[in-house]
């Protein structure tokens, strides 16, 4: 370890601290100011009194939200998406990437299936015919729309090829020359030893289906089946308010702006439950798909 | 060995794929056919085999619109911009944290300019709509101190100014991770010798740290050139209005307004396509590029 103890590098180390903690509190204040908006009353949040501290500290903004059936219903579409949506992913992605981690002699063809992958990963239909194939398989409002187009995440597919690739060959070979099939080779010995990777894949889609609104807008053409960040468009966005079916009465003594608010923490919050884990993981995830040889 | 004794052992491997090889025939092969509507009058009741072909009237009308010119520049101006300014604050912040040695502080930065990267566009401008509004506190704040308050999101002179920002506070953060693990990478005993040798701490960060992780510069730079044509759709989506179409329409919405709320699906599918084929061939010279200059391969 070196020790530089000239003035210079002193000061140069004081600007550095001040400097990285504001930029940090910087990132965070947005976030803050709407949380203390979300928990303030009518007048000061309408007003623009709040600042980065509740005024008239009340709850009642989240009561109404988390008793909204409209929000609820988002909610539970969400979850219904990130659960199911999450794991045929996650089978998918394992389920493809251990046959292209083997060599062409072990598994014929891996060249073509690759470039197969590899070339719908690069080139893209486009928005128009993705919707025009979504429409006429009638999957339109369904959960499958949200679910099936993106069921196999390509580049997740090779983070997790490259990764099975690193598992030591001479574990399998031995288990094969036992008699052991490719299903319990894959079971026994691969997803035991890529878990860590497997975690971290499972945590990214996961996120994605959480955040993922846009096509929630245009496969669903009735309202009532939007997705939660979906529904958020309308009412943070397009400030469609009585999408939220909040009683007028109780609407009149609350702040429009501290309702969105509360929504958006709402939506916040699984996110940032998950983000512990996530920054465990992701760091390794990153260099899953840095510098492959 | 014969074909059957081959297949006695890999016919799972041949089970195991097909799931994932219909998903994308479907969902990524099939569109990929659906670009066909390009060169047709399509209609949705006739289908991608039904509907009348007329050539390349669609690009030439394309090509005609005064539309056309305005969101191809908006994408590549907005896109560049965002690459260059994420980058460069990326590499800053990197080398900044780098040098901060209190491990607890430094974990404790990350933990906090990584977080916007996950969280939506719908969140975050929902965020924004709020704060940058006309009484929003950031008007509140330069009012306090002298300054005239703006439509940050409504005028012209801002809206580019707002999305670049706001793409920065999301990302920049999580960019500096891959520049994080490069500078990790960097053998503590290159300093510690040039230490010895008198060097001061700007000389080992001009001399070490930075060539150190000259190669990853390098890698972000050739595999960023496979994202210009991507302004962030999400983004302005979210933040966008008409009053800012001038400078703030990119090729993604325009093909979003055309294509499905006006439900013009020939001329939205020729704009679509366009971009497609260029960001095909941005993306393969990225990937050469990355392996020229950085020996970086996916496969």
């Amino acid at each position: 370890m070196i020790r530089d103890r000239n003035w210079f590098s002193r000061l140069f180390d004081g600007f550095n601290y001040v400097f990285l903690t504001l930029f940090a509190v910087l990132c965070l204040l947005p976030l803050i100011h709407i949380f203390a908006v979300s928990l303030s009353g009518r007048a000061p949040a309408t007003g623009g009194f709040v600042s980065f501290w509740p005024i008239d500290f009340t709850l009642e903004n989240y009561e109404q939200v988390m008793g909204s059936r409209n929000f609820l219903r988002s909610l539970a579409i969400s979850v219904a998406r990130v659960l199911t949506g999450t794991s045929l992913n996650m089978i998918l992605v394992i389920l493809t990437a251990y046959p292209l981690s083997k060599t062409p002699r072990v598994f014929k063809g891996r060249t073509i299936f690759i470039w197969f992958f590899v070339f719908a990963m690069l080139f893209d239909g486009g928005l128009i015919p993705s919707f025009l194939v979504v429409r006429s398989l009638g999957l339109l409002n369904t959960l499958g729309a949200l679910i099936l187009p993106n069921a196999v995440p390509i580049f997740s597919v090779i983070l997790m090829m490259n990764f099975f690739r690193d598992v030591p060959k001479e574990l399998e070979e031995s288990a094969l020359i036992d008699g052991a099939s490719h299903w319990r080779v894959l079971w026994h010995i691969y997803i035991p030893l890529s878990l860590p990777a497997i975690a971290t894949l499972t945590l990214f889609s996961a996120v994605n289906h959480w955040n993922a609104w846009f096509d929630g807008l245009i496969y669903m053409t009735d309202t009532a089946n939007y997705p939660m960040q979906t529904f958020l468009r309308t009412v943070i966005v397009t400030l469609d308010l009585t999408q939220v079916g909040i009683n007028p009465q109780d609407l009149q003594r609350l702040s429009d702006r501290a309702i969105r608010g509360a929504q958006i923490i709402v939506a916040t919050v699984p996110i940032l439950i998950v983000y512990p884990f996530l920054q465990r993981y992701f760091i390794s995830g990153i260099k899953l798909g840095a510098v492959k040889e | 060995m014969t074909f059957k004794q081959y297949m006695k052992r890999a016919w799972p491997l041949y089970v195991m794929i097909v799931p994932g090889l219909i998903f994308v025939l479907l969902f990524r092969y099939y569109p990929m056919y659906g670009v066909v509507i390009a060169f047709q009058d399509f209609s949705p009741a006739k289908g991608f085999t039904g509907s009348p072909w007329i050539g390349w009237e669609n690009f030439e009308f394309l090509f005609s619109l005064p539309e056309f010119g305005r969101i191809f520049s908006n994408t590549l101006i907005i896109s560049i911009s965002k690459i260059v300014a994420d980058q460069v604050g990326a590499i800053i912040l990197a080398l900044l944290l780098n040098e901060a040695r209190l491990v607890l502080f430094r974990r404790t930065i990350q933990t906090l300019i990584y977080l916007p990267h996950f969280l939506s566009w719908i969140v975050l401008g929902g965020i924004l709509l709020d704060i940058l509004s006309a009484g929003g506190i950031l008007n509140q704040a330069i009012g306090a101190l002298g300054i005239k308050s703006q439509l940050w999101l409504g005028s012209n002179d801002w809206f580019r100014g707002t999305v670049i920002s706001s793409g920065f506070w999301k990302n920049v953060g999580f960019s500096t991770i891959v520049y994080l693990a490069a500078l990790t990478a960097i053998n503590p005993v290159l300093h510690e010798a040039a230490a010895i040798d008198g060097a001061g701490r700007f000389r080992r960060i001009w001399h070490i740290t930075l060539p150190g992780i000259r190669p990853t510069i390098v890698l972000l730079a050739a595999l960023s050139l496979g994202d210009v044509l991507q302004a962030g759709f999400e983004q302005i989506l979210t933040l966008y209005s008409p009053a800012v179409y001038r400078t703030g329409d990119i090729i993604d919405t325009y093909v979003y307004r055309v294509g499905l709320i006006s439900a013009q699906y020939s001329l939205a599918g020729a704009v679509g396509l366009f971009k497609s084929f260029i960001g095909f061939g941005l993306i393969v010279l990225s990937y050469w590029l990355a392996d020229r200059y950085a020996g970086y391969r996916i496969l």
